[in-house]
């Protein structure tokens, strides 16, 4: 298995590591539960390095990647990140990323851990007829997130960017702790929050140095199973699971992110056909009704015959209440629909809420 | 630390013998394996188990895990207390975090079962 640069801090400190997508992560340090809540009402740290990244560059960098994705990166001036997809020719997901423009003319993606791979070799064979240069710099970096609350007043001490004036999915160069970094106001856990890029190869100053300005606030150490849950609860998706490479941009309700106007992309006639003639099901989250966890597959049924299966699911611990996602048939998707889900041979009602379950307080 | 009155099994459940009462739980291996506990599913007062069948089930975040009665027996009570505070599972499994008594039918069955001793052996046989 793959380690991060931090696993001997992690090791340190007690984290219960498990297998994930073929690296060694924790899954949790004081319990999901404190984690979860610690982000929620202070921060937590996580280290995200097992994320791919990939270097765009050339003079038809941005011709490229506008054909690649659906959102409009001729929007992102240096320093901006939008979120958006890698789709097919059918609308569907390769997988979804994170797109930094960090020069005119130079961009940085971040993609998911579990498609890095695969994800590196849609880029460079789409890459054949552009004047781009790809390069796949995934085990060059490490990369940590900290979010919260108290993220802002941690961070600051410790680094020469001014983050106040740091709008959300804007970015900047700097140092932290001394270790040369790309800091973005960026984050999977729908909180206020930094992500921290470095290809620095001894980074382990910075996750020291984290934790230690943290401590008074409350910061804690979090691992992959509070980060599961807190996106959910944020209702963000996650590939294998809410989408993938058979559910298309406008059935997982990301209808915002395919800018139809900016010009042709891949899989743009098939998802403006769908938006005019309209879809067969739609993703929605869910509410359990009776006492339970809906998990991923498990069946869902509507007026008594199975129509899908759990794609996300988990006891959401700051709302205290079980919920999840599911594609459901449109007819079915209002809010207020009842339903049922079998959890384990038992029926239990689920009825489908308003999404985002949980929305951070405004300031 | 784990109680030397106490017989254990396999499948990391406990059960503490008082006279015509047994009480069951699972234990601090197990709870930790789990994760923080958010549902307990237990059998009602009168069920009949018999040994190795399912009490029921622990939900925890991340996983759910089926208990099994490490004896047979009739139910007497369940842990009320589950209901409003699962996290005694995690806080105190051995104790306050205990999941149903019976009536055991079989005194006997306690000898296939393990002591502490045998069931601390039997987990730095799983670590490895």
């Amino acid at each position: 298995m793959k380690r991060t640069r931090f696993y001997p801090y992690q090791q340190k400190l007690g984290g219960r590591m498990i297998e994930f997508f073929g690296w060694e992560m924790p899954v949790e340090y004081t319990g999901i539960i404190s984690e979860h809540l610690a982000v929620r009402q202070k921060a937590g740290l996580f280290d995200v390095s097992h994320m791919g990244e990939i270097h765009v560059r050339g003079p038809q960098a941005l011709d490229f990647l506008q054909n690649l994705t659906p959102n409009d990166v001729s929007r992102l001036a240096p320093g901006q990140a939008q979120y958006t997809a890698l789709t097919t020719p059918r609308g569907t997901f390769v997988d979804d990323l994170l797109i930094y423009c960090l020069e005119p003319s130079f961009y940085l993606l971040v993609v998911n851990a579990s498609n890095s791979d695969k994800d590196f070799r849609w880029v460079a064979d789409h890459a054949a007829s552009f004047q781009v240069k790809v390069e796949n710099v995934s085990d060059a970096f490490s990369q940590l997130a900290l979010q919260g609350p108290a993220a802002q007043k941690i961070l600051q001490p410790l680094t020469d960017i001014p983050l106040a004036r740091m709008k959300s999915f804007a970015s900047a160069q700097g140092r932290v702790a001394g270790v040369s970094s790309l800091v973005s106001r960026t984050g999977y856990t729908g909180e206020d929050g930094f992500e921290i890029y470095t290809s620095d190869p001894s980074p382990g100053r910075l996750w020291e140095a984290i934790l230690a300005q943290g401590k008074p606030y409350g910061l804690l150490p979090v691992g992959l199973g509070a980060r599961d849950t807190l996106r959910l609860e944020a209702k963000l998706m996650l590939y294998g699971n809410d989408i993938d490479d058979t559910t298309t941009v406008l059935e997982a309700d990301l209808k915002w992110v395919a800018k139809f106007k900016k010009g042709d992309f891949l899989g743009r006639d098939v998802l403006l056909k769908q938006s005019e003639e309209g879809m067969t099901r739609k993703i929605v989250g869910f509410e359990l009704r009776d006492r339970g966890i809906a998990r991923p597959h498990y069946p869902v049924y509507v007026g008594g015959a199975q129509v899908s299966q759990v794609c996300s699911g988990t006891f959401a611990p700051f709302l205290k209440k079980s919920i999840g996602l599911v594609y459901l048939p449109v007819g079915q998707t209002a809010v207020g629909t009842a339903f049922e889900i079998d959890l384990r041979g038992r029926r239990a009602r689920a009825e489908v809420v308003p999404t985002p379950f949980y929305k951070r307080p405004a300031i | 630390m784990y109680p030397g009155d106490f017989f254990y099994t396999k499948d990391h459940e406990w059960v503490q013998v008082k006279g015509q009462e047994a009480v069951v739980g699972i234990t601090d291996f197990a709870q930790k394996q789990l994760g923080d506990v958010v549902y307990v599913q237990v059998p009602g007062v009168g069920t009949k188990l018999s040994s190795h069948q399912t009490i029921g089930s622990i939900e925890s975040v991340k996983a759910v895990s089926d208990v099994f009665s490490p004896v047979s027996g009739e139910v007497t009570a369940v842990n009320a207390e589950l209901a409003d505070s699962p996290e005694l599972v995690n806080q105190d499994p051995h104790g306050k975090g205990w999941i149903i008594k019976l009536k055991p039918a079989s005194p006997k069955e306690l000898e296939a079962l393990m002591k502490a001793g045998d069931y601390e052996r039997f987990l730095e046989g799983l670590e490895k």
